[in-house]
């Protein structure tokens, strides 16, 4: 009943924050995209690049979170803005499922289709467009449902350096020792979380070829 | 129309095709008869060059295939693979107009190509919007064929594209596939390891073993040649016969 009260009391900055949580999370996992999705076509038609692409992704995601984010605090342009740095960081967490999903996709399109286009004389970049791309592509969304997942919880922790987001309350209740203001930003980051899982798991399933 | 001078292919070391020499007569259908391993495969691919020979050329149309733009000669070449290689995320209609497509057609010229495809290979219209999934193993088949032959190449390559087919249904294309040729007159390369289809479909069969190329002949010399890897297809076919026949016997 506190906790509802509490809500209703400061929903203005409840909302705000998760505003502040959709950005991040939002701008983080648009980048990693951005990146993710073309090193791992790369990677699958380039294999031998792979282990080192996969390993450098793994080594980022076993930084522990709240280090990373202090050893970008320094970084001369990224660090003028809490947000900026945050939305780095997210986007370099988010890149590992993102890379790994679309290798994994496009490398388990069936060898034969794939052949059967180069022998019909699809160029490299139809044959990528046309074919490989669109029959990844329910995987590779998996592969951004787990990065989004990931990114929600984690964007809690970006207000350890002052970028907002629902952690403001997790941190700031830890530090009043206050249960209620610790939920209510526990609880609509868990929300989110599974709101993501679900939509994304919906969008996979609708691409997902039969 | 289709020759192969002195070709041979290895990969890490291993002599796949050796010293190849065979031409391919306009309108003729090759067959490639061997067992899986003798290199039929890869002399097919050599033509639209899905292979790049080690050494030796490949003429098609009399110009060789390394010196044309590969994208250009692929599209002149039709290619039909087992299980059809059909795009499962296309319908049949875009299958099958797929080519066209790529090379600029107008939306109604693709259109009606599609529909005279389907009908040339003995299919319904209805089907068009179908995807490759909702079809059965011989209509997938023959839209393979009508993919293939959409750009009306004059060249067709067909790798075991009956290969996957229950014997009635491969029966029924097989037949189909030879009135559909009377018509179309294509140079076709097919690969296959099946005498009963190569003797059926074949105006010459080039039978090879382990890379090598043993003999190239008709049907007919075919049945009576004495050479030895000749002769033991044909045994292992009769014995076959013979075989069923006995049991029907005892």
């Amino acid at each position: 009943m506190n906790l509802l009260r509490f809500f209703v009391q400061n929903h203005t900055q409840v909302l705000e924050s998760i505003g502040e949580h959709l950005w991040l999370v939002g701008w983080s996992t648009f980048f990693a995209m951005l990146i993710g999705i073309p090193l791992g076509v790369l990677i699958a038609h380039r294999t031998q690049l792979g282990r080192p692409v996969l390993a450098t992704a793994n080594i980022i995601q076993a930084i522990p979170a709240l280090a990373l984010f202090g050893f970008l605090l320094p970084v001369p342009w990224l660090g003028d803005r809490a947000d900026r740095l945050a939305i780095l960081a997210l986007a370099l967490y988010a890149l590992l499922p993102i890379i790994r999903n679309t290798y994994a996709g496009i490398r388990g399109v069936d060898a034969a289709v794939v052949e059967a286009g180069r022998g019909m004389g699809l160029t490299e970049s139809q044959l990528l467009f046309q074919v490989e791309l669109p029959l990844a592509l329910s995987v590779i969304i998996s592969g951004v449902r787990v990065a989004v997942v990931i990114s929600v919880g984690l964007a809690t922790i970006a207000a350890a350096i002052g970028a907002g987001g629902l952690g403001e309350f997790i941190f700031r209740g830890l530090a009043m020792v206050d249960n209620r203001v610790i939920l209510a930003g526990a609880i609509p980051a868990a929300i989110l979380a599974l709101l993501a899982d679900f939509g994304m798991g919906w969008i996979e399933k609708r691409l997902r070829p039969q | 129309m289709i020759e192969f001078r002195d070709v041979s292919y290895g990969v890490n070391g291993i002599q796949v095709l050796s010293d190849l020499n065979l031409r391919v007569a306009h309108g003729e259908i090759l067959v490639l008869l061997g067992r899986s391993g003798s290199g039929k495969t890869t002399t097919l691919k050599l033509v639209n060059r899905l292979v790049t020979p080690t050494s030796g050329q490949i003429l098609v149309h009399g110009a060789r295939n390394d010196q044309v733009d590969v994208i250009r000669l692929r599209r002149g070449i039709g290619y039909v693979i087992q299980e059809a290689g059909l795009f499962p995320h296309f319908t049949v209609e875009r299958n099958i107009g797929l080519v066209p497509k790529i090379e600029g057609w107008p939306e109604e010229r693709i259109r009606a190509r599609v529909e005279e495809m389907l009908q040339l290979v003995g299919l319904g219209s209805d089907l068009a919007s179908r995807y490759p999934h909702q079809l059965s193993g011989g209509q997938r088949q023959r839209v393979g064929v009508a993919r293939a032959l959409a750009a009306d190449p004059a060249i067709l390559l067909m790798d075991e594209p009956f290969g996957a087919l229950d014997p009635l249904t491969r029966d029924e294309l097989q037949r189909e596939f030879l009135l559909l040729q009377q018509r179309v007159h294509k140079t076709v390369v097919f690969v296959t390891h099946d005498l009963r289809e190569a003797l059926r479909l074949g105006s010459r069969i080039a039978l090879m073993e382990a890379g090598k190329l043993v003999t190239v002949l008709t049907p007919n010399e075919f049945v009576k040649s004495p050479d030895p890897w000749a002769s033991a297809y044909v045994r292992a076919f009769g014995d076959g016969l013979e075989a069923a026949a006995n049991r029907g016997a005892s």
